[in-house]
């Protein structure tokens, strides 16, 4: 297999099979793991303004009073590289392209160099991040193989398409087919690691909110 | 497999539901609730962050309940949980555990941790991974009544003295009073002067209220150790007692765990709403002071903090009375940073309290650090707190580092300074 051979797959065959494993992946984990149900809370309620699931939803997505200052790097550096991350992926060109081509829509990209710029300052703090988990006591105790295979994962897409368009190390046409093929490694990788919990992180909120949102107490 | 341990699996499996896997699966090792847990804060050790005290539960979630951690077990690469494990996870579980739920309220991905820890006793209570001071603590509870052992008889005597010390009647078994107070064995046994409080709030409210002779006692060690088989029979005593006696509301007394029991736990424990209102004793006493009858003769003068008791504020959601209480009756409340429900738990909640080994106890002093140095930066010689359980834990920590702090309960102070 030539590059222009092995793009053409990552392009095509490469795609179907990780979209479809990635769908079905996701479809799957959701129902296994929201299908097993909760009982119902028998107590009487209590009603707080603001203690609710969908309040909590919203409102997990800022540091509690006093967090910010006890583990800054944990929430600077995940703001950087998660808000990154969705810039790039969403309103680079060649993604929405992608995704009109898959899906049909389509809306305004940013600048090539605005993009450029996003996956440099998202490496860098995904970089920071890293540091932190292998320096900091609690994150080294809790990480595992996992831990550092999905920051690698998801690392890796974001290096090859920056150099792809900077046109560094490879030829554009062989990096962008490893670029295309390390996003299929996330997509699979995705339904199946610590990296689902894009998906079920909402989940996860509204069940605290609400359980305690039984109670009065808005968290 | 030995056959507590197949018992403890199975509670385990049987306990795990939709949130708990949500949890699970959300989880991204940030190790940020390692900073909202006191055991860590203060001891610096990894090893209690919030999340790993989980990782039996977790690996039989993934194990029981996934595709792949199936398959991983079926071809044998998955690490089964043993007794050896959940031995060494007992430490983890009820010593640096106190239930006090403040790694739930900072999980960025939204795990209700404390809730995860609560099931996870339950299979830990099974398999009988338990400290024997819960146990024995339990098992008092269950075959005399209370956790210290104290029985009927003993609780009369005291109120005698309570009589005898106020000039008030204090009912006993009368059907269709507006209140059954529930008491404490803490507060009977140390701090009598509770009930004092109370019988005189009582009076000058003009409100009706009764003791049961067959169920005073309001905590409840079988939420502590896990077991629901056992929660359920120690808060039927109080549900039947209550019914009997055709009461309209349960006064649960300050003691945070009780409340957490009995509001609510309680009607899960026995499958059914309760037909009468479970109040705590602030909500009341808030009530009172709204109504305008919790007049003042006069306030304390010294300046004070509160330590709000995790089960009765940050679990409870008794959140707005405890502030305008304490100002009603003092004049130079201090309010703290991490107040309300951000609080930091006495150390000694969840049952820690009852465990009495060496290691327990030293690991409960250094925990206590944190309330030293709100008490320190706060520049104060007076907390008032509203739970039996937090005085003797804070006592404890006063003893251990010899300080002349003041520790007083809220329901007393009102009590002592309510207009005659």
């Amino acid at each position: 297999m030539n590059e222009l051979q092995f793009l053409t797959w990552t392009r095509g065959p490469g795609l179907d099979i990780a979209v479809g494993i990635f769908l079905l992946g996701v479809l799957w984990r959701l129902i296994e793991i929201y299908t097993l149900g909760r009982k119902k809370d028998l107590a009487a309620p209590r009603h707080t303004a603001g203690a609710s699931g969908l309040h909590t939803v919203f409102r997990r997505s800022l540091p509690p009073p006093g967090m910010l200052k006890r583990s800054p790097v944990s929430y600077i550096g995940g703001y950087i590289f998660h808000i990154g991350l969705a810039i790039i992926v969403f309103l680079g060109a060649p993604h929405i392209l992608l995704i009109k081509n898959l899906v049909g829509l389509s809306w305004p990209a940013l600048p090539s160099q605005f993009i450029g710029l996003a996956a440099v300052v998202t490496m860098a703090a995904m970089v920071v991040m890293l540091a932190d988990r292998i320096n900091k006591p609690v994150k080294r105790f809790l990480s595992t193989f996992e831990d550092w295979f999905t920051w690698a994962v998801t690392f890796l897409p974001v290096l090859t398409g920056w150099m792809a368009t900077q046109h560094l190390l490879l030829p554009y046409t062989q990096m962008l087919a490893l670029h295309i093929l390390s996003a299929e490694i996330l997509l699979v990788v995705l339904p199946f690691s610590k990296l689902f919990h894009g998906f079920t992180l909402f989940g996860s909120r509204w069940y605290n909110g609400r359980v305690n949102g039984h109670k009065g107490v808005p968290v | 497999m030995s056959a507590s341990l197949e018992k403890g699996i199975h509670a385990l499996k049987e306990v795990i539901d939709a949130p708990i896997a949500s949890y699970f699966e959300s989880c991204v090792h940030c190790g940020l609730c390692a900073e909202a847990c006191l055991f860590y804060t203060e001891t610096g050790d990894p090893k209690y962050t919030p999340i790993h005290k989980l990782e039996p539960l977790r690996r039989v979630y993934e194990q029981e309940y996934t595709l792949l951690g199936r398959l991983k077990k079926v071809v044998g690469l998955s690490k089964l949980v043993t007794d050896a494990e959940l031995d060494q996870w007992q430490e983890l579980v009820y010593d640096s555990c106190t239930m006090c739920g403040r790694c739930s309220l900072v999980c960025p991905v939204g795990n209700d941790i404390v809730y995860m820890v609560r099931k996870f006793r339950e299979g830990m209570a099974v398999s009988g991974h338990v400290p024997d001071g819960i146990r024995s603590a339990t098992k008092r509870t269950v075959e005399l009544g209370g956790p210290m052992g104290l029985k009927w008889p003993a609780v009369a005597n005291v109120l005698k003295h309570v009589q005898e010390n106020t000039g008030l009647t204090v009912p006993v078994d009368q059907e269709g009073a507006e209140y059954l107070v529930l008491l404490s064995s803490m507060e009977i046994v140390n701090y009598p002067e509770y009930i004092e409080a109370i019988a005189k709030i009582f009076h000058k409210a003009g409100i009706s209220f009764t003791l049961a002779s067959d169920a005073y006692e309001a905590t409840n060690a079988g939420i502590q150790i896990g077991s629901s088989d056992l929660a359920k029979v120690i808060v039927s005593r109080i549900v039947d007692a209550a019914e009997k006696l055709k009461v309209k509301n349960v006064l649960s007394p300050e003691c945070g765990h009780a409340y957490m029991a009995i509001r609510w736990e309680g009607p899960n424990l026995v499958g059914r709403p309760f037909g009468f209102k479970v109040v705590h004793v602030l909500e009341l006493l808030d009530e009172l002071r709204q109504k305008g009858v919790l007049k003042m003769k006069d306030k304390l003068k010294d300046p004070l903090i509160l330590h709000d008791p995790c089960q009765i504020v940050r679990r409870g959601g008794v959140l707005q009375a405890p502030e305008p209480l304490i100002q009603q009756v003092a004049e130079n409340y201090i309010p703290i940073a991490d107040k309300q429900k951000l609080n930091w738990c006495c150390g000694g909640g969840g049952g820690a309290s009852a465990i009495h080994t060496e290691e327990a106890e030293a690991l409960r002093a250094k925990a206590f650090r944190i309330k030293k140095r709100q008490i320190e930066e706060a520049g104060v010689d007076t907390m008032v707190t509203f739970c039996a359980n937090c005085r003797i834990t804070i006592e404890e920590g006063f003893d251990h580092y010899e300080m002349n702090t003041k520790l007083l309960g809220l329901t007393e102070l009102l009590a002592e300074h309510l207009e005659a």
